[in-house]
């Protein structure tokens, strides 16, 4: 079982983020899960978003998890968020930031000493840059499918480009491209 | 005639997107609909459907949850098959309406996505509202998941359709942790939806104007008992029915559904008796604990909330030691409804085992694995001592400090 925790403010797209995830992951036979804290929560509002992914079928209904991954796609949140809580001693992070790994492990004590397992990507920038708007869920995606090794960025981007179907080819593309520079961009 | 609606074998849907995926494939004609949280995607996308071609339907938006089933009812009675979708506040300002549909036997189907009741407002999965349907004369089934969210609103056509049966028919899901948890679902093809579900063959429908009929009748003192006794001999007597469409069910697609399911319970010493999500999570303790503890660990599950499964019940249990029964309601003064309705079962066997209550989950408060496996280890001491050794009602994941209520005399 692999379970990701994502971070994120109402309109960044976490949601539409986790069920992207899932829907990719199970074209490739696995079961998954993709839910969200919200309810009631107003554009901007923090919110979290959650995936389970294992081989077989998953009868965890609990929010709570030992993420394996946690995904920040809010800069802000990486500060202000508690990124680390029920983290795991492997428990990796991948974190959407202008700011050098170093320079935003200085600003985040509870990452100190968790280096090798910090990852930075600029989503925002990537997603303004290929996209048009801050919609930072696709690029982080990007920098997830290349973290974890769970897919070949190819099998991703096809998949995920049959997921946006129902879009214009603009977004579509737009998304493609996003993925494509985060993946390569992730450190 | 509808367009085409493209389906994968395999679809990632949440509960809602599955449920309302069963309404399109089972053609219903009419959906009178007042949408409200956590249940709004379900008549929003039967309403798409029908916009957009998919489906040769009528989408029908009133001003309450009262008017909603009001015409469901009409529709219903006009010989229709109909469906509609409610929650928590909306499914308490039908209660009203929800008591003449079942007297009048008409086969409506209900998809209920299970919210807390106000005050305090909260948007969040329990089961209050599923209670407060208990006693209404409706058929209650519960999904433990999407896709039994999915395959038992296209029961539930069968159910409610059938001449024997002619009862409306609820359909339970979790708010949020089911209709707004994406999961992977195996759809049935259209066509093979539709031959299972198969056509609506109306009794009694006022279209019929060969032969005219009167629904919502008034008897006094004179007839009212009689009808409401063959109204709860009607409910009792869809037993086998049920069975039989799940019998059927299981052909077509491979996956079997029981009134009563249990896991694990074997050899279970201690069991947790539970309805909804909460019976999956109960599920994934069970196996862990018994590969760590060596406790013997089981679940038993209500599928069919109403008729109330008596037997399937006594005989699930009859070896099990201790048991803890979970109450997602807050039970206003009293033991958990259910609780007691299990307990009542288990007095009339001849296992008599130790029951206790745990009221848990209000207004979407989380149900862990680690808090399930502390409940059976608990109900493992009980069985150890020979008698309940804490509170016989407890509340489980409440914050502040410990509440619970009775013990066992034994003076």
């Amino acid at each position: 079982m692999t379970e990701i925790r994502w971070h994120s403010r109402a309109g960044q797209g976490a949601v539409s983020g986790a069920k992207g995830l899932g829907d990719v992951v199970a074209t490739t036979g696995k079961e998954v899960q993709a839910f969200a804290l919200y309810g009631s929560a107003k554009r901007g509002a923090a919110l979290r978003a959650y995936n389970r992914i294992s081989d077989e079928q998953i009868f965890n209904h609990a929010k709570f998890m030992n993420p394996d991954y946690v995904l920040v796609i809010d800069p802000a949140l990486a500060f202000t968020d508690n990124i680390e809580v029920n983290e795991k001693e492997e428990t990796k992070y991948i974190i959407t930031t202008h700011l050098s790994k170093e320079e935003l492990i200085t600003g985040i004590p509870a990452l100190a000493g968790k280096e090798d397992r910090v990852y930075t990507v600029d989503c925002v920038q990537i997603s303004l840059d290929t996209i048009g708007r801050s919609i930072p869920n696709a690029p982080m995606l990007g920098a997830f499918v290349k973290i974890s090794g769970m897919f070949e960025l190819d099998y991703f981007l096809e998949n995920m480009g049959k997921a946006l179907s129902k879009f214009p080819q603009k977004i579509i593309d737009g998304n493609m491209a996003a993925i494509t520079r985060a993946y390569n961009e992730v450190k | 005639m509808a367009v085409k609606f493209d389906l994968n074998e395999r679809e990632v849907w949440d509960g809602n997107y599955a449920a309302s995926q069963a309404l399109r494939q089972a053609d219903v004609d009419v959906v009178v609909a007042y949408p409200i949280t956590p249940s709004t995607p379900i008549v929003e996308n039967y309403g798409s459907y029908v916009g957009n071609g998919y489906i040769d339907g009528e989408f029908v938006m009133v001003e309450s949850e009262h008017a909603a089933m009001s015409g469901c009812i009409g529709a219903s009675a006009s010989g229709g098959r109909v469906s509609t979708a409610t929650s928590s506040q909306g499914f308490a300002l039908m209660a009203e309406v929800l008591y003449q549909a079942s007297g009048m036997r008409l086969p409506i189907v209900l998809n209920v996505v299970n919210r807390a009741l106000a005050s305090p407002l909260n948007v969040r999965g329990d089961h209050a509202d599923m209670y407060l349907g208990r006693d209404s004369g409706w058929i209650q089934l519960g999904a433990f998941n999407a896709q039994e969210a999915y395959d038992l609103a296209l029961c539930a056509f069968k159910v409610a359709e059938d001449h024997a049966v002619r009862l409306p028919v609820m359909v339970h899901q979790d708010g949020f942790i089911t209709s707004h948890t994406a999961q992977n679902v195996y759809p049935l093809t259209d066509e093979g939806a539709k031959a299972f579900v198969g056509e609506i063959v109306p009794v009694d429908d006022m279209l019929d104007f060969s032969r005219p009929v009167t629904y919502g009748a008034q008897t006094e003192e004179d007839w009212h008992f009689e009808h409401k006794a063959k109204q709860h001999k009607a409910i009792m007597d869809s037993r086998p029915v049920i069975d039989a469409v799940f019998a059927e069910f299981k052909e077509l697609t491979g996956r079997e559904y029981k009134r009563v399911e249990s896991y694990n319970m074997e050899d279970a010493d201690v069991a947790i008796v539970a309805l909804g999500t909460t019976v999956e999570t109960a599920r994934v303790a069970a196996e862990e604990l018994r590969a760590e503890t060596g406790v013997k660990a089981g679940v038993v599950a209500i599928r069919c909330f109403r008729p109330f499964p008596y037997d399937e019940v006594r005989e699930a249990l009859k070896n099990t030691k201790c048991i803890a029964v979970t109450d997602r309601s807050s039970p206003g003064g009293a033991m958990g409804a259910f609780y007691n309705e299990v307990s009542a079962a288990m007095y009339t066997s001849q296992n008599r085992p130790l029951v206790t209550n745990f009221i848990y989950g209000l207004g979407g408060r989380d149900f862990s694995i680690e808090e399930a496996k502390r409940i059976y280890t608990e109900q493992q001491a009980h069985a150890d001592a020979g008698h309940i050794t804490t509170d016989i009602q407890q509340f489980s994941g409440l914050r502040g400090p410990k509440l619970g209520f009775f013990q066992t005399d034994r003076s």
